[in-house]
């Protein structure tokens, strides 16, 4: 119930969450959605939610809509890798902001990022 | 779907609505929002034809409170209203026989749903166990309209999810649900649109995403900063 922020309107929330799971291949190129209910039911918003943030979806065409079968991921590869990039540069300049302000050097952040990446691993 | 003209109410010293205009259209779940005696119940008396002697004009489906506007609404009453001595099973034959819209196989479902047994009697409910029962009633009639005062006010959280789902699996495009509540941060995510009942007037009627962008705030915030004493 509580993963949603406070601040951002929950439609654009929606379609962040959505756009992480195609970006991950959760969902996959041309694989059918999830009707507007079930998704409202998964994330409990208004129906109407769900169907602004999927509209918006089509509108930057990273879901098709056929009228009679349902929604799809779209099946245009080109589109999704650059939705992964520009999800992966969002990150990292956020994370680069970051650190920069604690006065943190390229190098030295890597090796931290490299770090934390092992540790991972290892867990 | 709803219109609401000047509408205002006395109950002998105290305005409890005043000058209220709402307009509420059918495809949306509205949320009466406002602390204990801001005039949420009186509305939605009014709503239901409880309460006769207000100013103003309401029309629902373009007509005035009677026997048409009864039959397309599906209320829930903040009080439980089953009689002890009843069961379960016949609450239901009696919503069987009131409402024509009543639909029984919903309703079986809704009972396993919310793990409720309709063989066992009114009385030895818990008050969580009535409070649902009387939700699955409720929702089990193919209304136009469904209004729902404080439909989550005594239930723990668990209840609370199931109920939201209830609500959620139910809805239908044609149809208006309202929830009154003040309770909100768990339930503001099923809403499109809340009002805002403050001292009986409207202070806030607009989209929740249309809020949250605006104010910056979850509508749990804002309602917090508007209301605090």
């Amino acid at each position: 119930m509580d993963q949603f922020q406070s601040t951002q309107p929950i439609y654009l929330q929606i379609m962040e969450m959505i756009k992480k799971e195609i970006v991950s291949e959760k969902l996959l190129p041309q694989q059918q959605l999830p009707t507007v209910r079930d998704l409202a039911l998964q994330y409990q918003v208004n129906p109407n939610t769900v169907q602004r943030a999927l509209s918006e979806l089509e509108r930057l065409s990273l879901v098709k809509s056929d009228r009679t079968i349902g929604r799809f991921v779209s099946d245009d590869l080109d589109l999704i890798q650059s939705l992964r990039q520009q999800m992966i540069m969002e990150k990292v300049e956020t994370f680069v902001d970051d650190i920069e302000q604690l006065k943190v050097t390229q190098e030295e952040s890597i090796n931290y990022i490299n770090q934390a990446f092992r540790e991972r691993k290892t867990k | 779907m709803i219109e609401l003209k000047n509408v205002s109410k006395h109950y002998k010293q105290t305005e409890a609505l005043k000058n209220v205009s709402l307009s509420l259209k059918p495809g949306q779940i509205v949320g009466i929002l406002g602390p204990n005696g801001s005039g949420k119940t009186t509305l939605i008396k009014i709503l239901n034809g409880l309460l006769r002697d207000y100013s103003g004009e309401v029309l629902i489906e373009n007509q005035g409170i009677g026997v048409h506007s009864k039959s397309l609404i599906s209320y829930l009453p903040d009080q439980t209203y089953l009689a002890n001595w009843m069961t379960g099973e016949k609450a239901i034959d009696l919503f069987k026989d009131m409402y024509s819209d009543f639909d029984e196989s919903r309703m079986r479902d809704l009972l396993s749903k919310l793990k409720l047994d309709s063989k066992q009697s009114i009385k030895t409910m818990s008050k969580g166990m009535k409070e649902r029962f009387q939700l699955a009633l409720v929702m089990s009639r193919k209304a136009k309209i469904y209004i729902l005062d404080e439909p989550i006010g005594g239930v723990d959280p668990a209840a609370r999810e199931l109920i939201l789902n209830t609500i959620l699996d139910n809805y239908a495009t044609d149809s208006l649900v309202i929830i009154s509540t003040h309770i909100i941060s768990e339930i503001e995510q099923i809403f499109d649109t809340v009002v805002f009942l403050k001292e009986g007037e409207v202070v806030l009627c607009d989209d929740v995403d249309q809020i949250r962008s605006t104010h910056n705030k979850s509508i749990d915030e804002l309602f917090k900063e508007i209301f605090k004493c």
